[in-house]
């Protein structure tokens, strides 16, 4: 009966759905119900949440079904004479206490759960998760390995100028991986407002405050890929800083860790090497369609006043540290770079900012400037 | 009788305007303050207390706690800012020496705020610090770097469940708010 | 004291009569409630389908956020002052309100603060964007600077709601007729008065909270910011330690709608009587000691975890009460199913739907899985469109004859109701189904998975939003060209606002009447 509906309703409206979602075959639609998840901890709140959900089901079966036979069978129309009865202390007694009984029978097991979700002793992995607006911040603790996570998603599938992949919005360019069959523990802030970091498949749920940590952990068994969004409004774009979960094997998980360190470190080295003007030019630009072309266009006249054009702009003529801090480090409404852009991306950025759009310094910026200026040199 | 009932309708409206004005005052001036004492009896957010003045020392070395230690950067802060050790291992009542390092690469001088946060929460009251840069604001001038001192203690009553604490630092650029010195903030500075 | 209403517009400009204010509040709300409407279609027109096609996500944020604010504070808030200004000194007798002149005031206000709040949307950097709750930092350093008119708006809201609820408590204690005892009042009457009480304890906090926040913005406080030594979690315990009461403000006056309208119909005394009463003054007691089972996954102590799951749960109890009581006395009446009658038994079944998903809520576990998702999203509006929607639209069909003299036309009263039926569980039962899929809140575009439900949710608004119109056509046409009413109107009811012609005359009870 319900499937009948489901289709008929899918038949209704399958036209206007047929553009976008033919090449999301494998998307799991109709989804009705909370995912069981992938660790002890989210099955145990699936039970509980289907354990009320059969309670709410029974009481609204006696409730409604009481309800419906005595608007059928004391309708005036059918001749039903009005009795005349409004107290019985008996009733009034029965129904305060049996759903007093109902609440202590969900409670019991509510309360085990909730202890075992606060429990985040003796873990095996830390991770500092930090939300910012729009993108998430990783780093395992004692570790020496941080990157952001953004959304990966590109613009056109969202504008809907090309069609949409199975993972829209839910795909980022870093994910977050971690080991299965270890405790990892969460520790969750935020760097400017309140955001929160979700996963449902690990019932993980935990705001990212600004100035205070929060923790929570999870053990995952099985490999796998889990999705999440954020979860709690956090300006314009809540709704494009996905989180995605990669669970893989503990040997794996170590190979990758030796990746990213190794990577780390070839930024650091990278940052050593000199480049020449073309060099710097060529990729700075590409940076520059990367990261900034969003608000200062692509033809470097920004939409002023909100975001000032960079051809012809005071900082990016002007002296050359001011012109580092503000792009490192921000100001003015516009957010730090320095985090994101390794040494090698914001000498040519900036080296192609002071150099193009009619900008024509003729100065060059080297990679080490950049480390050096982080140092405070 | 109408004239009874117009004082009783004045009378009662004035009760219950100075209802509303108490529940008024209760929000910003008493609700603020009971949160800051809830908090650090409850370790909500992880607050942790005032300066801590050593009792007696007594360690217990048949207990081992891992303390780490985490460092953000709220916003645009351009502060380098980082824990001297990521984390160490002490025993109860033993105090403990640990450096966070700063430096300021920007070309003005600025001053920070470090707030301070922990988890477990349940360990927050057994934490004590009994010196600590978070208590002052931090001035750095432009290419300044600087290190900053932690002493702390846990307690001998700590909970035996916790076996790892994680201090958490946030550094807030408070530059503009201590050169306007505005005033009015009439709280509390809770370090 | 025996003349007549004055004419022009000065008439609606100074009067202190009960009834025309009654009358301001009410179109006041539902011209709040067609604008809020409008939003909310904004909202539901770019959800229909995943991409981003009508708005961009910054205005689809101020859309979520007037959207919520002018429906609490300008539609439901003032239709239940408008109803109690009509009926409560009418339901005890009174020839007025104990306040006429404050009455005048506390409405003429309430335009000038939506005025200021709609402004909002053709300021640079826009309406608000932080959502009806307005967390900080996000309402505060992170805001537009339209957050000051704003700020300035609610506390003009605040200020009359408060004298709205001095005004109905001073009504309801000082006016009654002789023998009108407090047990004898109509249940109406009694939510009205505990609901007043909870609007004094609260909307001063929320006034409080925004005074803070304005603090914070202009004069360098910091009361929700780290680094000055606040905390921005101290926000949200301010927030819904308001905000809870609230919702139970905006939901106990519909108990009192139903509670009138359904022995009527069902032709039968209420059951439980003296047991509704203090089912509502428990859960009003209750409201403020649960706040933070909004705040679950902020980060608790586990005691205080605990104790709001315990004390939300406990809430289920007196609201069950309620729901018993309500369907026990439709048991064994004579029932008919006129328009208020139809909203009414509407009202019972989803409004219980709605408690339904809150004692899910309830459980702190689970609730780090609903947190924050359309889950949530449909457990509040099946709480308030059939709560306070329905009730206040089956209150209007019900009075509507007794205020205009004519009587309604059924057949289209039947079909606003089937239409406004259909609609909102068209649009709020799929949002269960995406909420529980995954799909968070206040998000201007999704994956593929949610979209089945969310177009059907989209479908449902637009017939729902079709719906009011037609009532709006309906109840002007009842006052335009309706059928005569009688004084007693219906069959069943009964209390002293039957006993007074259709319509009723400017002023009523000028002698009070005896009660027996």
């Amino acid at each position: 009966m319900l499937k009948q509906a489901k289709s008929c309703f899918a038949w209704l409206l399958g036209l206007s759905f047929t553009s976008q979602f033919a090449l999301a075959d494998d998307v799991k639609r109709w989804g009705v119900n909370m995912t069981q998840g992938v660790t002890d901890v989210s099955r145990e709140i699936y039970g509980l949440h289907m354990d009320i959900f059969w309670w709410c089901v029974a009481i609204g079966v006696v409730v409604f079904g009481v309800m419906i036979y005595t608007m059928i069978a004391h309708r005036k129309a059918n001749g039903a004479k009005a009795a005349n009865f409004h107290e019985s202390t008996t009733l009034e007694i029965l129904w305060t206490v049996v759903p007093i009984i109902i609440l202590v029978i969900m409670v019991i097991p509510a309360t085990k759960t909730l202890i075992k979700v606060y429990d985040t002793s003796e873990p095996d992995l830390d991770v500092v998760v930090t939300g910012y607006q729009w993108k998430w911040k990783y780093e395992y603790l004692n570790q020496d390995v941080s990157f952001f996570s953004s959304l990966s998603t590109p613009q056109d599938e969202i504008y809907n100028r090309a069609p949409k992949g199975p993972n829209y919005l839910l795909e980022v360019d870093q994910e977050l991986v971690i080991p299965t069959k270890q405790k990892v523990r969460f520790l969750i802030t935020a760097n400017d407002v309140i955001h929160a970091w979700w996963v449902p498949d690990l019932a993980v749920k935990k705001d990212a405050i600004p100035g205070f940590i929060n923790e929570s952990w999870t053990y995952v068994e099985e490999p796998g890929i889990y999705r999440g969004q954020c979860a709690e409004l956090c300006g314009k774009d809540h709704g494009f800083m996905p989180i995605v979960v990669r669970a893989v094997p503990q040997a794996e998980f170590d190979a990758w860790m030796n990746k990213k360190r190794e990577a780390a470190a070839a930024i650091a080295e990278a940052a050593k090497q000199t480049l020449t003007f073309d060099e710097l030019y060529a990729q700075g630009e590409a940076v520059y369609q990367k990261h900034c072309a969003a608000c200062h266009q692509a033809d470097g006249k920004g939409i002023p006043p909100t975001f000032p054009a960079i051809a012809g702009s005071p900082i990016a003529n002007g002296d050359m540290r001011a012109h580092i801090d503000r792009v490192l480090n921000g100001g003015q409404g516009m957010p730090p770079f320095g985090e994101q852009l390794t040494p090698v991306e914001s000498a040519a950025v900036i080296t192609f900012q002071r150099n193009a759009f009619g900008n024509n310094t003729g100065s060059e910026l080297q990679p080490i400037d950049i480390v050096n200026f982080k140092q405070g040199l | 009788m109408a004239g009874e009932t117009e004082k009783a309708n004045v009378l009662l409206s004035a009760k219950l305007v100075a209802l509303g004005v108490a529940m008024f005052a209760f929000a910003i001036f008493v609700m603020p303050p009971l949160y800051d004492v809830f908090c650090e009896i409850t370790g909500l957010n992880g607050k942790t207390g005032a300066q801590y003045q050593a009792r007696e020392i007594t360690v217990d070395t048949s207990r081992e706690i891992t303390v780490q230690f985490v460092a953000t950067n709220n916003e645009a802060m351009p502060w380098v800012f980082e824990p001297g050790v990521k984390s160490i291992k002490v025993h109860p009542g033993q105090p403990v020496d640990v450096i966070y390092r700063a430096v300021n690469p920007t070309n003005r001088d600025m001053v920070a705020q470090a707030v301070p946060s922990l988890v477990p929460f349940k360990a927050a009251q057994f934490f004590h610090k009994t010196e600590c840069f978070c208590f002052n604001n931090q001035p750095l001038k432009a290419g300044e770097t600087a290190e900053l001192g932690l002493q702390f203690i846990v307690d001998l009553d700590v909970p035996k469940q916790v076996n790892t604490i994680t201090l958490s630092y946030t550094l807030f650029d408070i530059t503009d708010a201590t050169e306007a010195k505005v005033a009015g903030n009439n709280r509390a500075q809770t370090p | 004291m025996a003349h007549g209403p004055a004419k022009g517009i000065t008439r609606w400009l100074y009067t202190t009569n009960h009834k025309d204010i009654g009358s301001m509040y009410l179109w006041f709300s539902f011209l709040m409630f067609l604008l809020g409407g409008v939003f909310a279609l904004v909202i539901r027109a770019e959800l229909f389908e995943p991409g981003l096609q009508i708005v961009e996500p910054e205005f689809f944020n101020q859309m979520t956020t007037m959207h919520g604010l002018v429906m609490v504070f300008g539609a439901v808030m003032p239709a239940f002052v408008g109803l109690a200004n009509w009926m409560v000194p009418m339901m005890i007798g009174a020839p007025d309100m104990a306040l006429p002149r404050m009455n005048n005031w506390s409405f003429w206000i309430l335009p000038f603060a939506f005025a200021m709040l709609a402004s909002t949307l053709f300021m640079e950097g826009g309406a608000p964007n932080f959502g009806w709750t307005f967390y900080a930092p996000l309402s505060t350093t992170y805001a537009p600077p339209s957050v000051t008119f704003f700020i300035f708006a609610v506390h003009i809201m605040g200020a009359s709601s408060i004298m709205g609820a001095i005004n109905i408590i001073a009504t309801i204690l000082n006016m009654r007729a002789p023998g009108m005892t407090l047990m004898k009042m109509p249940l109406f009457v009694w939510t009205w008065l505990i609901t007043a009480y909870l609007l004094i304890a609260v909307m001063p906090v929320l006034a409080g909270v925004v005074t803070m926040m304005l603090m914070d913005i202009h004069f360098g406080t910091s009361f929700f910011s780290a680094a000055g030594g606040g905390d921005p979690v101290l926000f949200q315990h301010v927030f819904w330690f308001f905000g809870h009461p609230e919702v139970y403000i905006m939901i106990l006056p519909a108990f009192g709608v139903v509670s009138a309208i359904i022995p009527t119909f069902a032709r039968k005394p209420l059951f439980g009587y003296a047991s509704m009463v203090y089912a509502t003054a428990s859960i009003a007691f209750l409201s403020f000691i649960v706040w933070a089972h909004h705040m679950f996954t902020v980060g608790m102590p586990i005691a205080g975890e605990l104790f709001f799951m315990y004390a939300t749960m406990l809430i289920a109890v007196p609201t069950g009460v309620k729901v018993f009581n309500w369907v026990t006395t439709m048991f064994k009446g004579s029932m008919t199913f006129e328009t208020p009658m139809l909203f009414s038994v509407a009202f019972v079944i989803l409004f219980t739907i709605g408690g339904f998903s809150g004692l899910m809520l309830a459980i702190a576990p689970a609730d780090f899985q609903y947190h924050d998702t359309y889950f949530v999203v449909a457990h509040f509006h099946y709480v308030l469109v059939p709560g306070a929607i329905f009730s206040i639209t089956a209150g209007v069909y019900y009075w509507l004859p007794k205020w205009c003299g004519n009587m309604y036309d059924e057949t289209m009263g039947k079909m606003h109701f089937w239409m406004a039926f259909i609609g909102l569980n068209l649009t709020f039962f799929p949002m269960h189904f995406a909420g529980l899929a995954g799909m968070p809140r206040r998000i201007p575009d999704y994956n593929m998975m949610f979209a089945d439900w969310n177009m059907i949710s989209s479908v449902g608004a637009f017939l729902f939003g079709a719906a009011q119109l037609l009532f709006l056509y309906n109840v002007i046409a009842t006052i335009v060209s309706g059928k005569k009413a009688t004084d007693r109107v219906w069959e069943g009811s009964h209390g002293l606002e039957w006993t007074v012609p259709s319509p009723a005359p400017y002023h009523t009870f000028s002698t009070p009447p005896e009660v027996k």
